[in-house]
Protein backbone atom coordinates (compact mmCIF):
# COMPACT_ATOMS: atom_id res chain seq x y z
CA UNK A 1 0.00 0.00 0.00
CA UNK A 2 1.26 3.46 -0.79
CA UNK A 3 0.77 5.15 2.53
CA UNK A 4 1.84 8.48 1.11
CA UNK A 5 -1.46 8.52 -0.74
CA UNK A 6 -3.55 7.89 2.36
CA UNK A 7 -1.79 9.98 4.95
CA UNK A 8 -2.70 13.59 5.59
CA UNK A 9 -0.11 15.69 3.73
CA UNK A 10 -0.24 18.38 6.41
CA UNK A 11 0.90 15.78 8.93
CA UNK A 12 3.48 14.09 6.74
CA UNK A 13 4.76 17.55 5.90
CA UNK A 14 5.58 18.31 9.55
CA UNK A 15 9.28 18.02 10.14
CA UNK A 16 9.93 15.33 12.70
CA UNK A 17 11.77 17.16 15.41
CA UNK A 18 15.15 17.57 13.67
CA UNK A 19 16.81 16.46 16.79
CA UNK A 20 15.32 13.00 16.92
CA UNK A 21 18.37 11.28 15.43
CA UNK A 22 20.68 12.96 17.93
CA UNK A 23 18.38 12.01 20.79
CA UNK A 24 18.38 8.39 19.66
CA UNK A 25 22.17 8.29 19.72
CA UNK A 26 22.19 9.72 23.25
CA UNK A 27 19.63 7.19 24.46
CA UNK A 28 21.61 4.27 23.04
CA UNK A 29 25.03 5.29 24.31
CA UNK A 30 26.46 3.95 27.60
CA UNK A 31 27.49 6.10 30.55
CA UNK A 32 26.00 9.30 29.28
CA UNK A 33 26.05 12.31 31.58
CA UNK A 34 22.99 14.14 30.43
CA UNK A 35 21.94 17.72 30.98
CA UNK A 36 19.34 17.10 28.32
CA UNK A 37 15.98 16.64 29.97
CA UNK A 38 13.16 19.09 30.34
CA UNK A 39 11.64 17.69 33.50
CA UNK A 40 12.39 17.90 37.21
CA UNK A 41 14.57 15.27 38.85
CA UNK A 42 12.47 15.56 42.01
CA UNK A 43 9.69 13.08 42.46
CA UNK A 44 6.19 14.41 43.05
CA UNK A 45 6.03 15.39 46.75
CA UNK A 46 4.72 12.46 48.75
CA UNK A 47 1.58 14.13 50.11
CA UNK A 48 0.51 14.85 46.54
CA UNK A 49 1.16 11.28 45.44
CA UNK A 50 -0.75 10.13 48.51
CA UNK A 51 -3.76 12.20 47.51
CA UNK A 52 -3.73 10.44 44.13
CA UNK A 53 -3.49 7.04 45.81
CA UNK A 54 -6.26 7.90 48.26
CA UNK A 55 -8.54 8.86 45.38
CA UNK A 56 -7.97 5.44 43.81
CA UNK A 57 -8.60 3.70 47.12
CA UNK A 58 -11.88 5.49 47.52
CA UNK A 59 -12.91 4.41 44.05
CA UNK A 60 -12.52 7.63 42.08
CA UNK A 61 -11.88 5.77 38.86
CA UNK A 62 -14.46 7.29 36.53
CA UNK A 63 -14.51 10.24 34.13
CA UNK A 64 -14.82 13.64 35.69
CA UNK A 65 -16.83 16.52 34.24
CA UNK A 66 -15.42 17.42 30.80
CA UNK A 67 -13.98 20.65 32.12
CA UNK A 68 -12.43 18.91 35.11
CA UNK A 69 -13.53 18.48 38.72
CA UNK A 70 -15.37 21.53 39.95
CA UNK A 71 -13.30 21.63 43.15
CA UNK A 72 -10.10 21.61 41.11
CA UNK A 73 -11.33 24.40 38.83
CA UNK A 74 -12.20 26.41 41.93
CA UNK A 75 -8.72 25.83 43.36
CA UNK A 76 -7.15 26.84 40.03
CA UNK A 77 -9.18 30.05 40.00
CA UNK A 78 -8.21 30.81 43.62
CA UNK A 79 -4.58 30.10 42.91
CA UNK A 80 -4.49 32.42 39.91
CA UNK A 81 -6.17 35.09 41.97
CA UNK A 82 -3.76 34.93 44.89
CA UNK A 83 -0.57 34.40 42.87
CA UNK A 84 -1.13 36.59 39.81
CA UNK A 85 -4.15 38.71 40.57
CA UNK A 86 -6.20 37.09 37.79
CA UNK A 87 -9.95 36.68 38.07
CA UNK A 88 -11.53 33.67 36.39
CA UNK A 89 -14.93 32.10 36.85
CA UNK A 90 -14.26 28.44 37.64
CA UNK A 91 -17.50 27.45 35.93
CA UNK A 92 -16.92 29.07 32.57
CA UNK A 93 -13.34 30.28 32.29
CA UNK A 94 -11.21 27.35 33.46
CA UNK A 95 -10.53 24.11 31.61
CA UNK A 96 -8.48 21.24 33.04
CA UNK A 97 -6.39 19.59 30.33
CA UNK A 98 -3.99 16.75 29.71
CA UNK A 99 -0.86 18.74 30.47
CA UNK A 100 -0.15 22.27 29.34
CA UNK A 101 0.42 20.76 25.90
CA UNK A 102 -3.23 19.93 25.35
CA UNK A 103 -4.21 23.41 26.51
CA UNK A 104 -1.85 24.94 23.92
CA UNK A 105 -3.23 22.65 21.24
CA UNK A 106 -6.82 23.49 22.15
CA UNK A 107 -6.18 27.22 22.28
CA UNK A 108 -4.50 27.28 18.88
CA UNK A 109 -7.20 25.12 17.33
CA UNK A 110 -9.95 27.29 18.80
CA UNK A 111 -8.41 30.48 17.44
CA UNK A 112 -6.50 29.73 14.25
CA UNK A 113 -8.15 29.32 10.83
CA UNK A 114 -6.33 28.44 7.61
CA UNK A 115 -4.14 31.31 6.47
CA UNK A 116 -3.93 32.97 9.91
CA UNK A 117 -0.47 33.91 11.08
CA UNK A 118 0.75 32.89 14.51
CA UNK A 119 3.67 34.85 15.93
CA UNK A 120 6.11 32.70 17.86
CA UNK A 121 9.04 34.29 19.69
CA UNK A 122 12.05 32.03 19.26
CA UNK A 123 13.95 30.19 20.55
CA UNK A 124 11.05 28.48 22.26
CA UNK A 125 9.42 25.16 22.97
CA UNK A 126 8.83 23.16 19.82
CA UNK A 127 5.08 22.54 19.75
CA UNK A 128 3.64 25.89 18.65
CA UNK A 129 4.85 25.63 15.06
CA UNK A 130 3.49 22.16 14.18
CA UNK A 131 0.19 22.70 16.00
CA UNK A 132 -0.32 25.93 14.09
CA UNK A 133 0.29 24.09 10.82
CA UNK A 134 -2.24 21.40 11.76
CA UNK A 135 -4.82 24.17 11.94
CA UNK A 136 -3.75 25.45 8.53
CA UNK A 137 -2.14 28.46 10.17
CA UNK A 138 1.18 29.97 9.26
CA UNK A 139 3.81 30.04 12.00
CA UNK A 140 5.91 33.20 11.94
CA UNK A 141 9.00 33.11 14.11
CA UNK A 142 10.20 36.25 15.87
CA UNK A 143 13.86 35.80 16.79
CA UNK A 144 14.64 37.16 20.25
CA UNK A 145 18.16 38.33 20.95
CA UNK A 146 20.79 37.62 23.57
CA UNK A 147 21.46 41.35 23.92
CA UNK A 148 17.83 41.80 25.02
CA UNK A 149 18.16 38.88 27.45
CA UNK A 150 16.01 36.91 25.00
CA UNK A 151 12.98 39.00 25.86
CA UNK A 152 10.46 39.95 23.20
CA UNK A 153 10.58 43.67 22.44
CA UNK A 154 7.71 45.85 21.26
CA UNK A 155 9.74 46.78 18.18
CA UNK A 156 10.27 43.14 17.19
CA UNK A 157 6.58 42.46 17.67
CA UNK A 158 5.50 45.49 15.64
CA UNK A 159 7.71 44.46 12.75
CA UNK A 160 6.21 40.99 12.68
CA UNK A 161 2.55 42.00 12.67
CA UNK A 162 0.67 41.86 9.37
CA UNK A 163 -3.05 42.05 8.60
CA UNK A 164 -3.09 38.25 8.80
CA UNK A 165 -1.72 38.07 12.33
CA UNK A 166 -4.18 36.21 14.53
CA UNK A 167 -2.28 35.00 17.57
CA UNK A 168 0.83 35.90 19.51
CA UNK A 169 2.38 33.14 21.59
CA UNK A 170 4.03 34.40 24.77
CA UNK A 171 6.34 31.60 25.93
CA UNK A 172 7.73 33.07 29.16
CA UNK A 173 9.45 32.06 31.43
CA UNK A 174 11.12 30.53 28.44
CA UNK A 175 12.27 27.07 27.53
CA UNK A 176 15.15 26.94 26.40
CA UNK A 177 16.62 30.35 27.25
CA UNK A 178 15.37 30.84 30.81
CA UNK A 179 14.30 34.37 29.86
CA UNK A 180 11.45 36.05 31.68
CA UNK A 181 9.34 39.10 30.82
CA UNK A 182 9.00 41.70 33.55
CA UNK A 183 6.02 43.97 34.02
CA UNK A 184 7.38 46.85 31.92
CA UNK A 185 8.33 44.45 29.11
CA UNK A 186 4.79 43.10 29.10
CA UNK A 187 3.31 46.58 29.21
CA UNK A 188 5.24 47.50 26.07
CA UNK A 189 3.87 44.41 24.32
CA UNK A 190 0.35 45.19 25.54
CA UNK A 191 0.60 48.67 24.09
CA UNK A 192 1.31 47.24 20.65
CA UNK A 193 -1.65 44.89 20.87
CA UNK A 194 -4.10 47.44 22.26
CA UNK A 195 -6.79 48.17 19.70
CA UNK A 196 -5.96 45.16 17.50
CA UNK A 197 -7.78 41.82 17.30
CA UNK A 198 -4.61 39.86 17.93
CA UNK A 199 -5.11 37.17 20.54
CA UNK A 200 -2.47 35.99 22.98
CA UNK A 201 -1.71 32.47 24.15
CA UNK A 202 0.48 32.99 27.18
CA UNK A 203 2.28 29.77 28.01
CA UNK A 204 3.09 30.31 31.67
CA UNK A 205 3.88 26.72 32.56
CA UNK A 206 7.09 27.81 34.33
CA UNK A 207 5.40 30.66 36.22
CA UNK A 208 6.46 29.41 39.64
CA UNK A 209 10.09 29.01 38.63
CA UNK A 210 11.61 32.46 38.71
CA UNK A 211 14.74 33.52 40.55
CA UNK A 212 16.58 36.37 42.13
CA UNK A 213 13.51 37.78 43.85
CA UNK A 214 11.67 38.28 40.55
CA UNK A 215 8.12 37.02 40.68
CA UNK A 216 6.27 36.06 37.56
CA UNK A 217 3.85 38.58 36.10
CA UNK A 218 1.05 37.09 34.03
CA UNK A 219 0.39 38.74 30.70
CA UNK A 220 -3.32 38.58 31.45
CA UNK A 221 -2.81 40.84 34.47
CA UNK A 222 -1.59 43.74 32.32
CA UNK A 223 -4.18 46.44 31.60
CA UNK A 224 -7.17 44.87 29.90
CA UNK A 225 -5.14 42.14 28.20
CA UNK A 226 -7.18 39.44 29.97
CA UNK A 227 -9.92 39.83 27.33
CA UNK A 228 -7.54 38.64 24.58
CA UNK A 229 -5.41 36.19 26.55
CA UNK A 230 -5.57 32.49 27.17
CA UNK A 231 -3.25 31.64 30.05
CA UNK A 232 -1.72 28.16 30.01
CA UNK A 233 -0.66 26.67 33.33
CA UNK A 234 0.10 23.25 34.67
CA UNK A 235 1.39 21.00 37.37
CA UNK A 236 4.29 19.24 35.64
CA UNK A 237 7.08 21.71 36.27
CA UNK A 238 5.70 23.36 39.38
CA UNK A 239 5.08 20.25 41.44
CA UNK A 240 7.29 17.77 39.59
CA UNK A 241 4.24 16.04 38.16
CA UNK A 242 5.25 15.52 34.53
CA UNK A 243 3.97 11.96 34.36
CA UNK A 244 0.54 12.80 35.76
CA UNK A 245 -0.28 14.77 32.61
CA UNK A 246 -2.24 17.66 33.99
CA UNK A 247 -2.51 21.28 33.00
CA UNK A 248 -5.11 23.92 32.44
CA UNK A 249 -6.21 26.90 30.42
CA UNK A 250 -7.87 30.04 31.76
CA UNK A 251 -9.37 32.71 29.57
CA UNK A 252 -12.46 34.54 28.34
CA UNK A 253 -15.61 32.45 28.34
CA UNK A 254 -16.27 32.56 24.56
CA UNK A 255 -12.84 31.06 23.85
CA UNK A 256 -12.92 28.58 26.72
CA UNK A 257 -16.34 27.36 25.60
CA UNK A 258 -14.91 26.43 22.20
CA UNK A 259 -11.80 24.91 23.76
CA UNK A 260 -13.98 22.84 26.05
CA UNK A 261 -15.83 21.54 23.00
CA UNK A 262 -12.59 20.40 21.37
CA UNK A 263 -11.45 18.87 24.67
CA UNK A 264 -14.78 17.09 25.11
CA UNK A 265 -14.58 15.43 21.69
CA UNK A 266 -10.85 14.69 21.61
CA UNK A 267 -10.06 13.89 25.22
CA UNK A 268 -13.28 13.55 27.23
CA UNK A 269 -11.70 14.56 30.54
CA UNK A 270 -8.24 14.81 32.05
CA UNK A 271 -6.98 11.88 34.19
CA UNK A 272 -9.10 11.62 37.32
CA UNK A 273 -6.33 10.47 39.66
CA UNK A 274 -4.15 13.37 38.57
CA UNK A 275 -6.98 15.82 39.20
CA UNK A 276 -7.38 14.69 42.80
CA UNK A 277 -3.62 14.93 43.33
CA UNK A 278 -3.65 18.41 41.82
CA UNK A 279 -6.22 19.64 44.35
CA UNK A 280 -3.81 18.64 47.12
CA UNK A 281 -0.94 20.33 45.27
CA UNK A 282 -2.76 23.66 44.96
CA UNK A 283 -3.99 23.60 48.55
CA UNK A 284 -0.88 22.42 50.35
CA UNK A 285 1.99 22.52 47.88
CA UNK A 286 3.39 26.03 48.40
CA UNK A 287 6.11 24.72 50.68
CA UNK A 288 7.22 22.14 48.13
CA UNK A 289 7.60 24.84 45.51
CA UNK A 290 9.70 26.93 47.86
CA UNK A 291 12.04 24.03 48.61
CA UNK A 292 12.48 22.99 45.00
CA UNK A 293 12.96 26.57 43.91
CA UNK A 294 15.72 27.05 46.45
CA UNK A 295 17.47 23.95 45.17
CA UNK A 296 17.08 24.98 41.50
CA UNK A 297 18.50 28.37 42.35
CA UNK A 298 21.69 26.86 43.80
CA UNK A 299 22.09 24.72 40.69
CA UNK A 300 21.34 27.64 38.41
CA UNK A 301 24.13 29.66 39.94
CA UNK A 302 26.53 26.74 39.69
CA UNK A 303 25.82 26.01 36.05
CA UNK A 304 25.88 29.64 34.89
CA UNK A 305 29.11 30.28 36.77
CA UNK A 306 30.55 27.05 35.37
CA UNK A 307 29.81 27.84 31.71
CA UNK A 308 31.03 31.40 32.01
CA UNK A 309 34.24 30.17 33.59
CA UNK A 310 34.74 27.83 30.66
CA UNK A 311 34.38 30.76 28.30
CA UNK A 312 30.95 29.75 27.04
CA UNK A 313 29.17 33.00 27.78
CA UNK A 314 25.97 32.29 29.59
CA UNK A 315 23.30 34.91 30.06
CA UNK A 316 21.75 34.68 33.51
CA UNK A 317 18.49 32.80 33.19
CA UNK A 318 15.81 34.17 35.50
CA UNK A 319 13.15 31.55 34.97
CA UNK A 320 12.43 27.87 34.20
CA UNK A 321 15.30 25.42 34.77
CA UNK A 322 17.56 25.85 31.77
CA UNK A 323 20.78 27.62 31.01
CA UNK A 324 21.55 28.66 27.45
CA UNK A 325 25.30 29.15 26.99
CA UNK A 326 26.70 30.54 23.74
CA UNK A 327 29.06 28.24 21.88
CA UNK A 328 29.85 30.54 18.96
CA UNK A 329 33.46 30.90 20.19
CA UNK A 330 34.08 27.28 19.15
CA UNK A 331 33.21 28.07 15.54
CA UNK A 332 30.86 25.09 15.44
CA UNK A 333 27.14 24.94 14.83
CA UNK A 334 25.20 23.98 17.93
CA UNK A 335 24.40 20.58 16.45
CA UNK A 336 28.04 19.89 15.63
CA UNK A 337 29.05 20.97 19.12
CA UNK A 338 26.50 18.74 20.80
CA UNK A 339 27.26 15.74 18.63
CA UNK A 340 31.03 15.98 19.11
CA UNK A 341 30.62 16.55 22.83
CA UNK A 342 28.39 13.51 23.06
CA UNK A 343 30.77 11.25 21.15
CA UNK A 344 33.96 12.40 22.82
CA UNK A 345 32.80 13.04 26.41
CA UNK A 346 29.40 11.37 26.59
CA UNK A 347 27.82 14.59 27.79
CA UNK A 348 24.39 15.29 26.34
CA UNK A 349 23.21 18.85 25.74
CA UNK A 350 20.46 19.99 23.39
CA UNK A 351 21.46 22.10 20.36
CA UNK A 352 19.85 25.53 20.53
CA UNK A 353 18.82 25.19 16.90
CA UNK A 354 16.26 22.59 17.98
CA UNK A 355 14.22 25.51 19.36
CA UNK A 356 14.17 27.61 16.21
CA UNK A 357 16.77 29.06 13.88
CA UNK A 358 17.64 31.86 16.30
CA UNK A 359 18.83 29.26 18.81
CA UNK A 360 21.79 28.54 16.53
CA UNK A 361 25.06 29.24 18.30
CA UNK A 362 23.67 28.20 21.69
CA UNK A 363 23.09 24.99 23.58
CA UNK A 364 20.52 24.19 26.22
CA UNK A 365 21.79 22.74 29.47
CA UNK A 366 19.10 21.80 31.94
CA UNK A 367 19.84 22.04 35.63
CA UNK A 368 17.31 19.47 36.72
CA UNK A 369 20.22 17.51 38.11
CA UNK A 370 22.16 17.22 41.34
CA UNK A 371 25.06 19.58 42.00
CA UNK A 372 27.53 16.70 41.69
CA UNK A 373 26.06 15.68 38.35
CA UNK A 374 26.23 19.24 37.06
CA UNK A 375 29.83 19.59 38.22
CA UNK A 376 30.88 16.38 36.51
CA UNK A 377 29.21 17.44 33.28
CA UNK A 378 30.88 20.86 33.41
CA UNK A 379 34.29 19.25 33.98
CA UNK A 380 33.77 17.10 30.90
CA UNK A 381 32.73 20.09 28.82
CA UNK A 382 35.90 21.80 30.04
CA UNK A 383 38.02 18.85 28.92
CA UNK A 384 36.26 18.91 25.57
CA UNK A 385 36.98 22.60 25.04
CA UNK A 386 40.62 22.08 26.05
CA UNK A 387 40.98 19.31 23.50
CA UNK A 388 39.42 21.51 20.82
CA UNK A 389 41.98 24.21 21.50
CA UNK A 390 44.84 21.76 21.28
CA UNK A 391 43.55 20.01 18.19
CA UNK B 1 24.43 34.94 59.64
CA UNK B 2 23.65 33.56 56.20
CA UNK B 3 20.61 31.31 55.89
CA UNK B 4 21.44 30.20 52.36
CA UNK B 5 24.88 28.99 53.47
CA UNK B 6 23.34 27.17 56.41
CA UNK B 7 20.85 25.44 54.13
CA UNK B 8 23.58 24.42 51.71
CA UNK B 9 25.83 23.13 54.49
CA UNK B 10 22.98 21.19 56.04
CA UNK B 11 22.46 19.50 52.66
CA UNK B 12 26.11 18.73 52.17
CA UNK B 13 28.79 19.94 54.55
CA UNK B 14 31.45 18.84 52.11
CA UNK B 15 30.66 21.24 49.29
CA UNK B 16 33.85 22.99 48.18
CA UNK B 17 34.13 26.51 49.49
CA UNK B 18 34.20 27.81 45.91
CA UNK B 19 30.93 26.02 45.10
CA UNK B 20 29.29 27.20 48.30
CA UNK B 21 30.25 30.74 47.42
CA UNK B 22 28.76 30.48 43.91
CA UNK B 23 25.53 28.94 45.12
CA UNK B 24 25.10 31.48 47.88
CA UNK B 25 25.97 34.35 45.57
CA UNK B 26 29.06 35.36 47.59
CA UNK B 27 32.77 35.64 46.92
CA UNK B 28 34.92 32.89 48.36
CA UNK B 29 36.33 35.22 50.95
CA UNK B 30 32.89 36.33 52.05
CA UNK B 31 31.67 32.76 52.31
CA UNK B 32 34.71 31.74 54.30
CA UNK B 33 34.25 34.64 56.68
CA UNK B 34 30.51 33.99 57.11
CA UNK B 35 31.10 30.34 57.90
CA UNK B 36 33.89 31.12 60.36
CA UNK B 37 31.62 33.60 62.11
CA UNK B 38 28.73 31.18 62.33
CA UNK B 39 31.07 28.58 63.76
CA UNK B 40 32.40 31.04 66.29
CA UNK B 41 28.90 32.11 67.33
CA UNK B 42 28.01 28.49 67.86
CA UNK B 43 25.34 28.57 65.17
CA UNK B 44 27.21 25.83 63.35
CA UNK B 45 28.09 23.22 65.95
CA UNK B 46 29.84 20.59 63.86
CA UNK B 47 30.01 18.66 60.59
CA UNK B 48 29.29 14.95 60.48
CA UNK B 49 28.86 12.29 57.84
CA UNK B 50 25.56 10.43 57.53
CA UNK B 51 26.64 6.81 57.84
CA UNK B 52 24.64 3.70 57.18
CA UNK B 53 26.11 1.73 60.08
CA UNK B 54 23.91 -1.24 59.39
CA UNK B 55 26.14 -2.15 56.48
CA UNK B 56 28.87 -3.03 58.95
CA UNK B 57 28.99 -6.27 60.96
CA UNK B 58 30.00 -4.26 63.98
CA UNK B 59 26.84 -2.17 63.71
CA UNK B 60 25.97 -0.08 66.71
CA UNK B 61 22.78 -0.49 68.64
CA UNK B 62 20.70 2.47 69.56
CA UNK B 63 17.60 3.06 71.55
CA UNK B 64 15.13 5.79 72.26
CA UNK B 65 14.54 6.13 75.99
CA UNK B 66 11.45 7.82 77.31
CA UNK B 67 12.19 9.43 80.64
CA UNK B 68 9.63 10.74 83.06
CA UNK B 69 11.18 13.05 85.61
CA UNK B 70 10.28 15.34 88.48
CA UNK B 71 11.39 18.85 87.68
CA UNK B 72 13.64 20.28 90.36
CA UNK B 73 12.35 23.30 92.14
CA UNK B 74 15.26 25.58 91.34
CA UNK B 75 16.39 24.39 87.95
CA UNK B 76 13.30 22.91 86.31
CA UNK B 77 14.41 20.42 83.69
CA UNK B 78 17.71 22.06 82.84
CA UNK B 79 20.04 20.60 85.46
CA UNK B 80 18.90 17.06 84.87
CA UNK B 81 19.09 17.41 81.09
CA UNK B 82 22.62 18.72 81.30
CA UNK B 83 23.62 15.84 83.54
CA UNK B 84 22.14 13.27 81.14
CA UNK B 85 23.88 14.92 78.20
CA UNK B 86 27.28 14.40 79.83
CA UNK B 87 27.28 10.65 79.19
CA UNK B 88 29.20 9.55 76.11
CA UNK B 89 26.52 6.91 75.48
CA UNK B 90 23.92 9.62 74.98
CA UNK B 91 23.60 10.87 71.39
CA UNK B 92 20.86 13.39 71.97
CA UNK B 93 18.53 14.67 74.64
CA UNK B 94 15.26 16.44 73.93
CA UNK B 95 12.62 17.89 76.22
CA UNK B 96 9.29 16.67 74.92
CA UNK B 97 5.64 17.58 75.07
CA UNK B 98 3.15 14.80 75.72
CA UNK B 99 3.29 11.61 77.77
CA UNK B 100 6.90 11.79 78.93
CA UNK B 101 9.50 14.48 79.56
CA UNK B 102 12.84 13.61 78.00
CA UNK B 103 13.59 11.70 74.85
CA UNK B 104 17.14 10.33 75.16
CA UNK B 105 18.86 8.63 72.23
CA UNK B 106 21.42 6.17 73.53
CA UNK B 107 23.97 4.16 71.55
CA UNK B 108 26.06 1.14 72.48
CA UNK B 109 27.76 -1.93 71.04
CA UNK B 110 25.07 -4.38 72.08
CA UNK B 111 21.49 -4.39 73.31
CA UNK B 112 22.87 -5.55 76.62
CA UNK B 113 25.19 -2.59 76.90
CA UNK B 114 22.40 -0.11 76.21
CA UNK B 115 20.05 -1.85 78.61
CA UNK B 116 22.67 -1.81 81.35
CA UNK B 117 23.35 1.88 80.78
CA UNK B 118 19.68 2.64 81.25
CA UNK B 119 19.39 0.41 84.32
CA UNK B 120 22.58 1.56 86.02
CA UNK B 121 22.92 5.19 85.00
CA UNK B 122 19.66 6.74 83.84
CA UNK B 123 17.03 5.00 85.94
CA UNK B 124 18.68 5.60 89.33
CA UNK B 125 19.32 9.32 88.73
CA UNK B 126 17.59 11.47 91.26
CA UNK B 127 14.57 13.10 89.68
CA UNK B 128 14.00 10.26 87.20
CA UNK B 129 10.62 8.69 87.86
CA UNK B 130 10.49 6.05 85.12
CA UNK B 131 12.12 4.90 81.90
CA UNK B 132 10.88 3.06 78.83
CA UNK B 133 13.44 1.72 76.37
CA UNK B 134 12.67 1.33 72.65
CA UNK B 135 15.44 -0.25 70.58
CA UNK B 136 15.93 0.85 67.01
CA UNK B 137 15.56 -2.19 64.77
CA UNK B 138 16.18 -0.66 61.37
CA UNK B 139 16.94 2.76 59.96
CA UNK B 140 15.14 3.80 56.80
CA UNK B 141 15.91 7.50 56.78
CA UNK B 142 18.58 9.34 58.71
CA UNK B 143 18.99 13.12 58.81
CA UNK B 144 16.97 13.59 55.59
CA UNK B 145 18.88 10.85 53.80
CA UNK B 146 16.83 7.86 52.69
CA UNK B 147 18.82 4.70 53.43
CA UNK B 148 16.65 2.16 51.63
CA UNK B 149 16.89 1.72 47.86
CA UNK B 150 15.36 4.55 45.86
CA UNK B 151 13.96 4.44 42.35
CA UNK B 152 16.97 6.13 40.73
CA UNK B 153 16.75 8.43 37.75
CA UNK B 154 14.33 6.83 35.32
CA UNK B 155 14.00 9.86 33.09
CA UNK B 156 15.06 9.56 29.48
CA UNK B 157 18.30 11.30 28.60
CA UNK B 158 16.83 13.90 26.32
CA UNK B 159 13.52 15.69 26.11
CA UNK B 160 12.53 19.10 24.87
Amino acid sequence: MDYNKVLNPTVTGLKPSGIRRFFDIAEEMDNVISLGVGEPDFLTPWHIREAGIASLESGKTRYTANKGLKVLREEIAKYNKRRFGLTYDPNTEVLVTVGGSEAIDGAIRALVSPGDEVLIPEPSFVCYDPITKLSGGIPVGIPTKAENNFRLTAEELKNAITDKTKVLIMPFPNNPTGAIMEREDLEAIAEVLEGTDIMVISDEIYAELTYGGKTHVSFASIGNMAERTVVIGGFSKTYSMTGWRLGYACGPEPILTQMTKIHQFAIMSAPTTAQYAAIEALRYGANDIEQMLDEYDSRRKMIVHGFNKLGLTCFEPEGAFYSFPCIKSTGMTSEEFCEKLLYSKHVALVPGSAFGASGEGYVRASYCYSIDHIKTALEKVGEFLEELKNA
Amino acid sequence: MNIKLLKLLSQNARYDLSDLAVMAGLTEDEAKKEIAEMEKEGLIRGYKAVIDWERLDSAKVSALIELKVTPQSDFGFEALAEKIAKYGEVESVYLMSGGFDFCVMVKGKTFQEVAMFVAKKLAPMSGVVSTATHFVLRRYKELDVVLCEGTGDDRGRMSL
